[in-house]
């Protein structure tokens, strides 16, 4: 065997070792999946985020949403948003003892959007992906903004005479905003 | 009358209640009708080894001397517990894993079900449900525990809670899936992202935010539970799987991942599954479930009699693994090791057992776990000194069940 040879053999050895290790370790991709059009994408992007990321287009005033209240939610949350426990939470009560935020002393306390909700943009959120009961996902934008406009100014968060878009939502600052922690919890001897 | 006829009489009424309920159960969902009627159970012999026995069947039942079920409560909108004192070992039979959803459980046609990533990634993707199915998959263990699990134990302990009312709301069991960063990798994960939006495929349209942290860390998505397929009660076809996190944020059904710079503050993570604390303010995105344990047996509503016993339960950590349980007898005055069945996986329930010898007098059983990063389940009175008893969420104080002079047990909720 010349030098030459044995040399290229060596190379040759070294590119199948390579190839093989090649080939068993993850690829960068898998090929899997198709790419997802703007339109797929559009139709479940329904998410909006308290900057105001994802709120569409639309306004609504708190007098159409308390119409629409009367006719799509009051049957399940009450006329005065009252709820039914357990399964259709109260939605309407801003401190109703004057307790500030004493849930933790309190279980009987009840959460509402007014006393515990930090972003006015969850209700949207919530009330376009998941109302009414009877048919989720089933209002117009418009209709979403309106009802938000009424819980809110139900709760004595926004005036009574108020119109809600995009723009005008995403200034509406909860009573209640400050009062939400990051988790402090690590582990360890400390009880948190 | 013979023993013989009695008990026959007495499988006879089990199969017909269970046949009564079964439409009750099924209400409200469509009813495929069976071809072949129902067989009620055979009679049962004197002596099985002088009667040919049943024939093989497609699907296999629990003998009918064995019924755990779980204690399903609301309507659409419900929870039903896992029968933690009918259970041995640590993997949750996938029938009686508890359930909690928020808009019923969907039904969905794994054919056209779709995962889509999309947000800060380069390459917007969809995945069908096969060819989640296509990337290197891994089978790991895990625990999954509602965040509210033991809410009516700490706020207000009765002696007539069973282990399956006190914390049946949690389940371990072997999932299969892919790990949700080889995804991400498949759609390009933008540098910018730091946040990802999961999302559910129910009537609620379920979404949590996740910290991408936790995705390139441990967390899968699955299709398989305990070896076959999850059922739509555990999120069919599709659901995510946080390890050691709060259940909530095991977005089941899943069809959508979108990434971001920041959380969504969605209504489960702002108006639910957030911690109010005494000091005024309240914990969100909690996501951490904290150490704990339960002796599972003995436990109300059983009596023992004196002699040995085997006391055992399940022990977790959401942090990690367990390193340690200690089973006190004598209501927390002293404590021993008990028995871990064997090594204790991460975030996984582990089974321990303390072998005890009553001797007839009153006694308090209590089990208490630490974690491997240190940390010690707690007394109820040091948690609501920290949490308050208002708090919502995250409750794991230390347990135990009373042994009365007459061999009574039932549930000690006060240590």
């Amino acid at each position: 065997m010349t030098a030459a040879i044995g040399s290229s053999l060596l190379l040759a050895l070294a590119v199948l070792t390579v190839a093989s290790c090649a080939g068993r370790d993850t690829p960068a991709r898998y090929e899997l999946g198709r790419a997802a059009t703007p339109q797929e994408i559009a139709a479940l992007d329904i998410d909006a985020a308290p900057d105001g990321h994802g709120l569409p287009p639309g306004h609504g005033s708190v007098a159409e949403g308390a119409a629409l209240f009367q006719q799509k939610c009051q049957q399940c949350h009450g006329a005065n948003g009252e709820g039914m426990a357990p399964a259709f939470p109260a939605l309407v009560g801003r401190d109703p003892k004057g307790e500030g935020f004493a849930f933790a002393n309190d279980p009987k306390i009840t959460k509402t959007i007014g006393n515990y909700w930090p972003e006015a943009v969850t209700v949207f959120d919530y009330v376009r992906r998941a109302m009414p009961h009877t048919a989720p996902g089933s209002l117009s934008n418009d209709e979403v903004y309106a009802l938000t406009a009424h819980l809110l100014a139900a709760n004595k968060v926004i005036a009574a005479d108020a119109t809600l878009d995009s723009a005008s939502l995403v200034r509406v600052k909860m009573p209640y905003h400050d009062r939400f922690v990051k988790d402090n919890r690590r582990g360890g001897s400390e009880l948190k | 009358m013979k023993r013989r006829d009695l008990l026959a009489g007495a499988a006879g009424l089990i199969g017909g209640a269970v046949l009564a309920g079964a439409p009750n159960a099924a209400a409200g969902q469509q009813r495929v009708p069976s071809s072949t009627p129902p067989v009620l159970p055979p009679p049962i012999p004197d002596d099985p080894t002088k009667l040919q026995g049943a024939p093989t069947s497609q699907v296999g039942t629990r003998s009918t001397f064995v019924t755990p079920t779980r204690t399903p409560y609301g309507e659409v909108t419900g929870s039903s517990l896992t029968p933690l004192q009918d259970l041995t070992g640590t993997i949750t039979p996938a029938d009686l894993h508890f359930e909690r959803h928020h808009a019923g459980v969907p039904r969905i046609d794994p054919a056209k079900h779709t995962l889509m990533i999309h947000g800060l990634v380069k390459r917007p993707l969809v995945f069908s449900v096969a060819d989640v199915q296509r990337f290197p998959q891994v089978t790991r263990t895990y625990f999954v525990e509602c965040s509210g699990n033991g809410r009516a134990a700490y706020r207000d302990p009765k002696p007539d809670m069973t282990p399956q009312k006190v914390a049946g709301l949690t389940g371990n069991s072997e999932w299969t899936g892919v790990p949700l960063r080889v995804l991400l990798a498949e759609a390009g994960v933008e540098a910018s992202a730091s946040w990802f939006l999961a999302e559910g495929g129910d009537a609620c349209v379920m979404t949590r935010s996740i910290p991408l942290e936790k995705a390139m860390d441990d967390a899968l998505v699955v299709w398989a539970q305990n070896g076959e397929p999850l059922r739509p009660e555990q999120g069919f076809p599709l659901r995510l799987l946080l390890p050691g996190w709060e259940g909530n944020t095991n977005v089941k059904w899943l069809r959508r991942l979108e990434l971001g710079t920041r959380p969504w503050a969605t209504r489960w993570e702002t108006s639910k599954y957030t911690d109010p604390l005494p000091d005024g303010t309240a914990r969100q995105y909690s996501f951490e479930m904290d150490a704990k344990s339960i002796i599972t047996s003995p436990a109300f509503p059983r009596t023992i009699v004196k002699g040995w016993w085997p006391v055992t339960g399940l022990a977790w950590s959401g942090r990690g693994a367990i390193r340690r349980v200690e089973v006190s007898t004598d209501n927390g005055r002293s404590w021993a090791d008990a028995e871990l069945h064997g090594t204790p996986l991460a975030k996984a329930h582990v089974r321990f057992t303390h072998q005890w010898k009553w001797d007839g007098t009153e006694s308090v059983l209590l089990s208490r776990a630490t974690d491997d990063t240190g940390y010690v389940q707690p007394t109820r009175a040091a948690l609501i000194k920290v949490r308050g008893l208002g708090t919502d969420f995250h409750f794991n104080q230390i347990v135990g069940w009373r042994v009365a002079a007459d061999g009574h047990l039932f549930f000690h909720g006060e240590s």
